[in-house]
């Protein structure tokens, strides 16, 4: 099981061919109290870059974009009562939405737990 | 990651304070100025609404008009130094009391909104004004009053001083412990206090719909006072972003995005800050325009909107029931006190009354909207029982 990150603060944790999306909680720290999360439709299919979700905090809204492409499997219903979860722990209880990944190859392009932590120091 | 921008930023004399206190400085109206501290924009709010923020809005333009000639005698001079203002305003600058503040707009031939500010008469100084403009337009408006008072009177500028905005239903009780006198100040009004050999001007207003007072006071006693104020437990820092979520929950708008030189007050649902004596005289800039809307109706007139799903941020269109554009969200996001999404905007006055079921486009999806009245949460401004 590895955990790849984009430049765009997003997370994908690959267990098999499923990839788990959410935010870093260097992303979440930064937006601040997040009030609103608009979510994909499952069975929906993204490429790579895509625009899959947002989150709304007081202030704006950010989009959040798939990390590798793949088709949306199932998403995260407890944020649409409970936005909050992404603050509390964006890497568990806040993940947004699974991926059946279709090109395990384009992970190779993220960064590593490593690299993502110098890039955010 | 607070971090100090290398553009031509100007910082106020509270900026190592914001620092410190973890603020995340942004470029704001040619100021770097927090956004929020630690706290987070949410925190910040509730706190101010249940407790005291406290805002640095050294950013916002203070000034004094003092005239050059005077008579001596208060009335006197309170005309004279009012009778050079009124003719950029739609005010009643003449009928000021000694101390009293009121919110007026600064207007264009066209009837339109150049600013939106507060002018007060001086407690004790005759023929002498208090005003305070917007950061982003104070250049011109400080133009435009040195331009209209010419030579017989004095613009002083205060705006490198600090401005601090002490909100919230215990501002009172703080600020009292440091000036004492704060607490008998009654709603729009404003006096100077002694404190340390400087003088404070304090005035009972503020921009949260709280009760509240802003404070002018010299740049080298701004960390001084700030620090004092912090040092109350009551008390917590607020940025930028609280700010606006807190006067958009009082429905106040915000200029240059509610407010702009288009916009009329009665469009603006500004009809209040006309005063009966220069409506009757019709003698304030684009006063046919505006009295005419106010007979009959504008064009278009700013509402509130309780939006349901994602927050409708500024530029949002505002769709009728069949989904055709009829307005834009000028100022639109998460209202923490009500744990939902509202926003403003202007629409055709038939589209208008409370009640009405509208929508917003948000990333192209049309979400329900309704009108509702403003405020979305009620002022709680000091009000004095009348005594007399």
């Amino acid at each position: 099981m590895t955990t790849k990150f984009t430049p765009d603060h997003e997370y994908v944790r690959v267990e098999g061919s499923t990839g788990i999306v959410g935010i870093t909680p260097f992303a979440q720290e930064q937006l601040g109290d997040i009030v609103f999360v608009e979510l994909p439709a499952v069975g929906k299919v993204l490429k790579k870059g895509d625009e899959a979700a947002v989150v709304e905090s007081v202030k704006a809204a950010s989009e959040i974009y798939a990390p590798v492409s793949g088709t949306v499997t199932e998403v995260n219903e407890a944020l649409s009562g409970e936005p909050g979860l992404i603050n509390q722990d964006p890497t568990a209880g806040g993940w947004m939405f699974k991926l059946a990944i279709s090109d395990a190859s384009e992970l190779d392009g993220l960064l590593d737990e490593a690299g993502y932590a110098e890039m955010t120091k | 990651m607070a971090q100090t921008s290398a553009e031509d930023l100007k910082t106020t004399p509270l900026f190592s304070r914001h620092t410190a206190a973890g603020g995340r400085m942004v470029p704001f109206a040619g100021y770097s100025l927090p956004v929020q501290y630690a706290t987070g924009i949410m925190g910040e709010h509730n706190w101010t609404r249940q407790s005291a923020g406290l805002f640095d809005v050294s950013h916002m333009g203070p000034g004094f008009l003092v005239l050059n000639d005077p008579s001596g005698d208060a009335e006197t001079d309170h005309a004279a130094i009012a009778g050079l203002v009124e003719p950029l305003v739609c005010g009643d600058i003449a009928g000021l009391k000694p101390g009293q503040i009121r919110y007026t707009l600064l207007l264009n031939e066209a009837g339109g909104i150049i600013d939106d500010l507060m002018i007060g008469r001086s407690p004790n100084l005759p023929g002498s004004l208090y005003i305070v403009v917007n950061a982003g337009t104070k250049e011109g408006d400080f133009s435009r009053f040195a331009a209209a008072v010419g030579a017989r009177a004095k613009l002083t500028r205060a705006d490198d001083g600090a401005l601090l905005a002490l909100q919230g239903p215990e501002a009172v009780a703080v600020l009292s412990a440091i000036l004492p006198g704060a607490a008998e100040m009654g709603f729009m009004t404003y006096r100077s206090f002694e404190i340390d050999g400087q003088t404070i001007i304090a005035s009972r207003c503020g921009y949260t719909g709280e009760d509240g007072f802003e404070l002018l006071c010299p740049a080298d006693f701004a960390t001084t006072l700030w620090d004092r104020l912090t040092a109350e437990p009551r008390v917590k820092p607020a940025g930028l972003g609280a700010r606006d979520s807190l006067r958009l929950e009082a429905g106040l708008p915000l200029y240059g995005h509610d407010l702009d030189e288009t916009v009329s007050p009665i469009e603006a649902g500004l009809g209040f800050a006309l005063s009966k004596r220069r409506r009757e005289a019709a003698d304030f800039p684009g006063a046919t325009r505006i009295l005419a809307e106010r007979e009959s109706q504008p064009n278009r007139i700013r509402v509130g909107l309780a939006v349901e799903g994602a927050p409708a941020r500024e530029g949002a269109e505002i769709l009728d029931g069949a989904g055709t554009p009829i307005g834009v969200v000028t100022s639109g996001g998460f209202a923490p006190t009500l744990g939902k999404a509202i926003a403003m905007g202007f629409v055709p006055p038939g589209k208008a009354l409370p009640g009405t079921r509208l929508q917003v486009s948000v990333r192209s999806r049309a979400q329900p909207a309704e009108v509702v009245p403003t405020p979305f949460v009620p002022h709680r401004y000091f009000r004095k029982t009348q005594a007399s």
